[in-house]
């Protein structure tokens, strides 16, 4: 019995440690240099669209972030006056320099996402890669995989990697799902840099 | 693409622009042609005879692209070779590879390179890597893609215009565009309206070790016959290594 006891005991443990303790120290936390709101900026306040920022060039490159020169072009002056605001324009705007965000979404060097032909021939939305991103009212926390370097964002929120929305991890796997249902035939090096 | 080996003068353009383009390091201190990097080389070739009949021609050499039993992609046991069924190009995904350099043995054309350390660059070096190419560490096997960065540019510019076919115009390797003699050709050989495609059924126009069956999908052409003797020539055994076996 008592052996029993100390056996159970023993898989808890172990199974508490690999599914709560060991995430934490798989994942350091690093804080967004700067408060930004997409609620704020594509909600009725400014009413702005995803692609006013998040542009594609005359080259047909997708921006990505945009530079600060991008936010200065509304906020050379501070717009209210709350510390971040501040701060934007003290820190980052009137001095040039770029704001170092940290990017949930960032891809290993050797894949390559084209977004134009996800969202522009594809007709898919931001949002069904991005999730509710586009509406939150705060960055969350970056989280980086201290082992490969890497966004938490690519293997999801979910350390067992079983996603609970359809947006998230953005593994190669689901790249290959979605292209296979839509009957894609392309090489590796197609999406592979 | 079509190589024409009678406006070939050797200058190495090719060989620079593509190692610019695909991020291959500048080779180390002990480098020498078998353990350096490099996915473009250019070989001088003689006709061995005397002034004045004496000639010399330059043969660019990298992946031939074969599209037939292509033999690194059959023998590679990683799937880290495909070809790719839409551009017919031969693809090496480097990250899969696991090094046991078996797609180099099986290569008939020796355009496969080892990378036996992991790339280093000055630190003046690094601004110019181009974005668009993965760097390769140390371990793996790489070759030419045929600019699979511009080819990616290219599609992008062609999806952000809202097309599924790009503009022929916009991919173009790295070896065409640097070439100063314009010997390149570079194109769609399936389309039979491309200057690529009349090239390749031009006279004058062969491929090497096409006796192999690999159809590779890289045409040279030339007027001379001693360089065209040379496409098919076998490896046979000089007298001096008869004699030592």
């Amino acid at each position: 019995m008592r052996s029993a006891i100390v056996l159970t005991a023993g898989i808890v443990s172990g199974l508490a440690l690999g599914w709560f303790v060991f995430p934490l120290a798989l994942y350091s936390t690093e804080p967004q240099p700067l408060h930004f709101s997409h609620a704020t900026h594509a909600g009725e306040k400014a009413g702005m669209a995803c692609a006013d920022c998040h542009a594609v060039d005359e080259q047909g490159r997708f921006q990505g972030i945009p530079a600060v020169a991008k936010c200065a072009e509304c906020h050379s002056a501070p717009i209210g006056e709350s510390a971040s605001e501040l701060q934007l324009v003290e820190q980052y705007v009137t001095p040039n320099r770029e704001i170092e965000w940290k990017v949930y979404a960032r891809q290993p060097d050797n894949a390559h996402f084209p977004h134009n032909a996800h969202v522009t021939l594809g007709a898919m939305e931001c949002a069904d890669c991005h999730g509710p991103h586009g509406s939150s009212d705060t960055l969350r926390a970056y989280q980086v995989n201290r082992i490969s370097g890497y966004s938490r964002d690519i293997w999801g929120p979910n350390i067992s990697g079983f996603a609970s929305n359809p947006w998230e991890g953005m593994k190669m796997d689901r790249c290959v799902r979605c292209h296979d249902d839509r009957g894609r035939r392309d090489g590796c090096v197609a999406c592979h840099k | 693409m079509v190589i024409d080996l009678d406006r070939c003068n050797g200058c190495g353009a090719c060989a620079v622009a593509c190692a610019v383009e695909n991020n291959v390091p500048p080779a180390h201190q002990q480098a020498n042609t078998r353990n350096a990097v490099s996915l473009m080389n250019v070989s001088a070739v003689s006709n061995h005879e005397q002034f004045p009949a004496g000639d010399t021609a330059y043969i660019p050499m990298f992946c031939q692209q074969c599209e037939n039993e292509t033999p690194c992609m059959t023998v590679c046991p990683q799937n880290a070779v495909d070809v790719d069924p839409v551009t017919g190009i031969v693809g090496q995904v480097p990250q899969r590879c696991l090094g046991c350099r078996y797609c180099m043995t099986a290569c008939p054309y020796h355009a496969r390179t080892f990378n036996w350390r992991d790339p280093e660059w000055t630190d003046g070096m690094k601004a110019q890597l181009n974005p668009a190419v993965a760097p390769r560490m140390r371990g793996v096997v790489e070759k030419c893609n045929f600019c699979h960065g511009r080819l990616h540019a290219a599609r992008e510019k062609a999806a952000a215009a809202g097309r599924n076919e790009i503009d022929p115009a916009d991919y173009v390797p790295a070896c065409v565009a640097s070439c100063p003699t314009n010997a390149i050709t570079f194109g769609d050989l399936n389309d039979e309206e491309s200057d690529v495609c009349r090239l390749s059924k031009s006279d004058g126009a062969f491929r090497f070790l096409a006796r192999l069956g690999t159809e590779p999908k890289v045409y040279y052409h030339t007027t001379k016959p001693w360089v065209r003797a040379l496409a098919e020539r076998s490896l046979t055994r000089t007298r001096q290594e008869e004699f030592h076996g």
